[in-house]
């Protein structure tokens, strides 16, 4: 059930004085790319097919039309991004561990898992049927097939894991 | 009866005053509305109002013309502190490894031919270095503006057109302080030790905003933006004045004052003085066109076409190298070359500096027709590229 990291390219091109554009090559061969400037407008940008450096059309959003459509396109999608960068960047990973209706915790507090004590690692979001509960505390409580956002080496993941499932110690 | 006569000898000047000031802030904030209608940048129609009411223009300005002076002064210091604020430290130094060779092109092909026009014209050595700077930077505020107006932002050829003017406005923070130095017609030696400090300091200031950003932010809280703005403002007119006081020019010492704050104090900082910068930039243009006759506009304007004609093949030049440097394709490669070629707020900066200083008095038309002029040709060039057959790459 864990999400494998697909090997989609986002090239980030930075714009001195602007902001940053990143650059997705989508499979059907045609490229999006999103402009975020600092004056807080956002560029969505399709690539013109025929000529692969300019833009074929592009809207510009305001900051909550941005964040409207980010919403849409959801939280898991997000997660799942900020695990490539954060892999990356300091051999950490973010997984999202799905809570089994068999799991001893379905119905407990987050905070009787003890993950962090007993691994090391950090579960910072819980996502509950689309929508994401960021820095949930100890008291948050948990229900059957919540997605569990855990931030930690392997080992320790794969820890949690266990717990979670109920299969360790 | 006397004191009538003395509160009417004060009264009538502030009035005449208020109303010459009010009337021009009034007229040039339409002219932003009328360039924001038709999408072309402010700067040239500013320039023009300036020659319009200028010495020997259409209107007489007098009661003004001091006051508008030492905003115009605020005003280059404003626009350059801005610059820095925009640019943080670490955009600077990966442009400057990134783009090196470009901008040591770029500086070759568009400084070489202002100065052999001097030459040529018999100007003298001070004028040529001026000319030279004249028609070597781009204005980064008109192309920063082209480019998000015709949606360019998203381009795979935008940021290497915005690394070639970060390394203009770079190479501006050595060429000001050279050009001061030579314009107080110091000899070899001063001229080498402004530069010299001028060097030192940038490179100082460049590695301890890369180090030790956060530590200089914090000298300036970011938490109340009214006491941001004053010790921001308060910040940069110190540096800039003591900057001058040591003869290695006020828009340099506001340019770094910009660039050694960063993070949110300079998010923060470029927030509140925006509205500031526009005002007081508008002053500057103003008061260049003001203190420029139109009546030697004409005389100027063959040497003005000329050297247009010039310095736009030569930017066109730079812009496509660099853009083929790092494989653009056909149409990028002439919307790089063809966007770079506005020159803008520098140019004014170099000539009013120039002209301040009392080198050759024509360079003051000479660059308020050549701004004018390449902003024009830009304008109309740019719409070029979009109409060529795309070939592909490689070919």
């Amino acid at each position: 059930m864990r999400p494998k990291g697909h090997s989609i390219d986002i090239l980030s091109r930075p714009l001195p004085g602007i902001g940053v554009c990143q650059e997705l090559q989508l499979r059907t061969g045609r490229r999006v790319g999103i402009v975020t400037r600092r004056d807080g407008l956002t560029d969505l940008v399709i690539y013109d097919a025929e000529d692969p450096d300019a833009a074929h059309d592009r809207v510009e959003l305001a900051y909550d039309e941005a964040n409207a459509i980010a919403e849409i396109l959801g939280a898991p999608q997000l997660v799942e991004h900020l695990s490539v960068q954060q892999q990356q960047a300091f051999g950490l990973l973010v997984e999202q561990l799905p809570l089994a209706p068999g799991s001893p915790f379905a119905g407990r507090t987050l905070g009787d898992t003890q993950t962090r004590t007993r691994t090391g690692a950090s579960i910072v979001a819980i996502i509950r049927q689309g929508t994401a509960t960021p820095s949930p505390g100890p008291e948050f409580q948990l229900i059957a097939n919540d997605l569990v956002v855990v931030v930690g080496t392997k080992e320790a993941i794969d820890q949690v894991a266990a717990i979670l499932d109920g299969s360790a110690g | 009866m006397t004191i009538a006569a003395s509160e009417a000898g004060a009264a009538p000047h502030v009035a005449v005053l208020l109303i010459e000031l009010g009337a021009i802030l009034f007229g040039l904030g339409i002219l932003g509305r009328l360039a924001r209608r038709l999408h072309v940048p402010v700067i040239p129609l500013y320039l023009l109002a300036g020659l319009a009411f200028g010495q020997g223009g259409l209107l007489n300005l007098s009661a003004s013309e001091d006051f508008i002076s030492v905003a115009a002064n605020i005003g280059v210091i404003l626009l350059l502190v801005m610059l820095g604020l925009e640019y943080s430290a670490s955009e600077l130094t990966s442009s400057l490894r990134l783009q090196a060779p470009i901008g040591l092109l770029d500086g070759l092909l568009n400084a070489v031919p202002g100065a052999v026009f001097a030459l040529l014209a018999g100007w003298g050595a001070t004028a040529a270095i001026a000319l030279a700077g004249i028609t070597w930077v781009s204005s980064s505020g008109v192309i920063a503006k082209n480019l998000s107006d015709s949606g360019r932002l998203g381009n795979r050829e935008t940021p290497t057109i915005l690394g070639v003017l970060v390394i203009e406005d770079l190479a501006m923070a050595v060429y000001l302080p050279l050009l001061t130095a030579l314009l107080a017609a110091g000899g070899a030696l001063s001229v080498f030790i402004a530069v010299a400090i001028a060097l030192v300091t940038i490179s100082v200031v460049l590695v301890a905003a890369t180090r030790l950003g956060e530590q200089i932010t914090s000298l300036v809280s970011a938490e109340d933006p009214e006491s941001l703005l004053l010790g921001v403002l308060g910040l940069t007119l110190l540096v800039a004045g003591i900057a001058e006081q040591l003869k290695v020019s006020a828009a340099v010492g506001a340019f770094l004052v910009g660039i050694a704050v960063s993070g949110t104090v300079a998010e923060t900082a470029a927030e509140v003085l925006a509205p500031l910068r526009d005002l007081f930039a508008a002053a500057f243009f103003v008061f260049f066109g003001l203190s420029t006759k139109p009546g030697l506009l004409l005389g100027v304007l063959p040497l003005a076409i000329l050297l247009t004609a010039v310095c736009s093949c030569t930017k066109v030049a730079t812009g496509y190298l660099a853009a083929r440097r790092v494989g653009i394709g056909r149409r990028g490669k002439w919307r790089a070359a063809i966007s770079l070629i506005p020159r803008g707020e520098f140019s004014v900066v170099v000539a009013a500096l120039a002209v301040g200083a009392g080198a050759q008095k024509q360079l003051g038309p000479l660059t308020a027709c050549f701004v004018l002029l390449t902003i024009g040709v830009g304008a109309i060039a740019n719409r070029f590229p979009d109409r060529l057959r795309p070939r592909p790459r490689g070919t």
